[in-house]
């Protein structure tokens, strides 16, 4: 496919900015690794070899690709649309995580680095990074908020298991964006022989991109995979959105396809008009944090609010840069859905389709419920199932007040 | 020209180091606390914008941070506090220092306007090097306020070349990888460094991050800085003993760097 000059697929520029948003605010310390890791990742990227190992490991290790499942029963109950899953559920450790690490540590072996760290909200991406990172037997230590060190006990454990040594964050207010602070803090204290594993398409030029690029083997897979199937491409692509890489993975390579409606789903909480979300392109302004500009949660002095969300991997005040300019620009559509919300779909698709999703991807469902009924039986969704539920069933059986 | 351009210059005829103090706008009894600091020795004085996520401070900075933020510190605040110490305070340079995301949404001319104003003199933004101050220094040039950047032990000579592009007051060498109030770098990489960013940048270097006592400023001071910069230390004992225990120390360290140089 050849690239319009106006393509949205374009971006980052040279500077690593979509639009007006994105960029590299870092302190000084870290410039010289930003820049260096960019070089780095340029030449991985032209490299053969280094493509057809990332394609080996994701194939052998990870369980790729994953599989596109028509949702027979979802798509019944709703009665509009074909309702299409991308399984990405069913990678190795559970998520579209592992996508990411995977490129990012290879990188880091190609670059020399000798030890990895990375920051994580609820688990999920400290996991993921833990289990390459044990694979390919570098050193690796997790920062994770002193609250959901405490909240997510069996995933701090399974990164012991893993050899990592978990960082329990206690920093400002002890959540997932203050140990994305210490990731950073230690990352200036020890720049030479470190490679920050970031979990999102967030932070300084080159990560969004590089991120997005590791992810979107998530779209090209669901692309050819529709084709294959059912001989067109869908009216819709879905997706949650905290920081934004399992949405990004998927709409990337649908970009320049302008029929395809790209939908992200942010995190209500409960309701945008409470203070209570993590909704930053729906309730948020465009800021300056953790090395981008983009839109973040932040009030009348410029102070950052912390999102909330019933799902911890949405639980984000800030959202990868391209969804910024996607949003602005009006490529993709944001939406979003409460917890309340999340809950109710979280059951259903476990009854109906024997599948449990995570609560992130919970969110997409609930309006792929009302899309399906706008763009009736003719319709074809393609959502991503990004995860799965294993790590939100002591929580959803708490909420429901079961003891487990 | 401006109040850094005029100390530096005087500093350089007395054939000494400059002190430079930090503290965080919020924290305590600031109004006191930067009326007393020139008495007590500070020949320029930094005054931290409290922000709610600051990755390149230590626990000391984080602490006053949220602290001050707690008090309801705003940037309007800090900005009220620097007009104040300006109309007692002709002659000191006043330096803000923090995060880009409070001057953002305050809107970069609005705030360069604003900070004209209240008297201040230069500006420390953190997270913004060269490659994104472009808009903020060119508004805050036109009412005579510099960008102060940074450079630390990871710039060399390609990036000091940038670094000293733009830059004007002074400059910020960060004496270690690392967070601020963290331990300091040797001695004597630090005053090879010192001597390297004078050079490339033709601007007097202040060294901060980690320096915290009288003995290791005096060291900075007789390393061919030309000025040294204490904040955490300065942080902690306001917070431990308020105004007088900071402006003690301060005074000590004061001491200290004018014997050493």
């Amino acid at each position: 496919m050849t690239v319009k000059p106006n393509a949205f697929s374009q971006y980052p520029d040279a500077q690593g900015r979509f639009g007006e948003f994105g960029g590299r605010y870092v302190a000084e310390t870290l410039m010289p690794n930003i820049l260096a890791l960019e070089k780095a990742y340029e030449d991985a990227r032209a490299d053969p070899a280094f493509t057809a190992e990332f394609e080996d490991f994701l194939k052998h290790y990870v369980g790729r690709p994953s599989p596109l499942y028509f949702a027979e029963r979802l798509t019944g109950h709703f009665g509009g649309a074909q309702i299409w899953l991308k399984r990405d559920e069913l990678n190795h450790t559970g998520a579209h995580k592992i996508n990411n690490c995977l490129g990012q540590v290879l990188l880091a072996k190609r670059m020399g680095k000798t030890r990895i760290i990375a920051e994580t909200g609820a688990g999920q991406h400290g996991v993921a990074t833990a289990t390459v990172a044990a694979r390919f037997g570098l050193p690796c230590e997790v920062f994770m908020g002193a609250t959901d060190v405490k909240r997510q006990a069996p995933n701090v454990f399974r990164m012991k298991l893993l050899g990592a040594k978990v960082h329990a964050v206690t920093s400002g207010r002890g959540t997932l964006k203050d140990a994305m602070n210490e990731a950073l803090r230690d990352w200036v204290t020890y720049p030479d022989e470190t490679f920050y594993v970031i979990g999102t398409v967030a932070g300084p030029h080159p990560y969004p991109m590089m991120v997005r690029d590791f992810q979107s083997v998530i779209g090209r897979e669901a692309r050819e995979q529709m084709l294959e199937r059912i001989g067109r491409l869908p009216d819709a692509a879905v997706a949650c959105i905290g920081g934004g890489s399992n949405a990004m993975g998927l709409f990337h390579p649908f970009l320049e396809d302008e029929d395809v409606r790209l939908i992200g789903v942010e995190a209500a909480g409960k309701g945008l008009d409470t203070p209570d979300h993590a909704a930053s392109l729906n309730g948020g302004e465009p800021g300056i944090l953790h090395g981008n500009r983009t839109y973040l949660l932040q009030d009348a002095d410029g102070q950052i609010i912390e999102g909330h969300s019933i799902s911890a991997g949405l639980d984000y005040p800030g959202i990868g840069p391209e969804h910024a300019f996607l949003h602005d620009v009006k490529r993709a559509e944001y939406v979003s859905a409460t917890d309340d919300e999340a809950l109710e779909m979280f059951q259903l698709c476990s009854k109906l389709e024997g599948i449990i999703p995570a609560l992130e991807p919970a969110h997409s469902l609930a309006r792929v419920r009302d899309l399906a009924m706008e763009l009736g039986p003719d319709g074809i969704i393609l959502m991503n199932m990004c995860g799965r539920g294993d790590k939100d069933v002591p929580q959803v059986a708490r909420m429901l007040g079961v003891e487990v | 020209m401006n109040r850094l351009t005029t100390t530096f210059a005087r500093l350089k005829a007395d054939n000494r180091a400059g002190f430079v103090t930090y503290i965080m706008a919020g924290d305590g009894e600031t109004a006191d606390l930067l009326d007393a600091l020139p008495a007590a020795g500070a020949d320029v004085i930094e005054l931290g914008m409290p922000f709610t996520d600051p990755m390149a401070d230590g626990p000391a900075i984080q602490a006053a941070a949220l602290r001050a933020l707690d008090n309801g510190m705003t940037l309007r605040g800090t900005l009220a506090l620097a007009n104040q110490f300006r109309a007692k305070h002709p002659d000191t340079p006043l330096v803000l220092m923090g995060y880009a995301n409070p001057v953002h949404h305050f809107g970069y001319a609005n705030f360069a306007k604003a900070a004209a104003k209240a008297g201040v003199d230069g500006l420390i933004c953190v997270d913004l090097p060269p490659e994104e101050d472009t808009e903020l220094r060119e508004a805050l040039a036109a009412v005579n306020i510099s960008i102060i950047r940074l450079a630390t032990p990871t710039t060399n000579d390609d990036r000091l070349k940038t670094v000293a592009e733009g830059s004007s007051g002074f400059v910020y060498y960060v004496s270690t990888t690392g967070v601020t109030g963290m331990g300091k770098g040797a001695v004597t990489d630090v005053a090879e460094a010192v001597k390297r960013v004078q050079t490339a940048t033709g601007l007097p270097v202040a060294v901060g991050f980690g320096v915290r006592t009288p003995e290791e400023a005096a060291e900075i001071a007789s390393g061919g800085a030309d000025a040294v910069v204490v904040g955490s230390a300065i942080v902690s004992a306001n917070h431990d003993g308020g105004t007088k225990t900071a402006l003690e120390l301060v005074s000590r360290i004061s001491a200290a760097v004018r014997a050493a140089s």
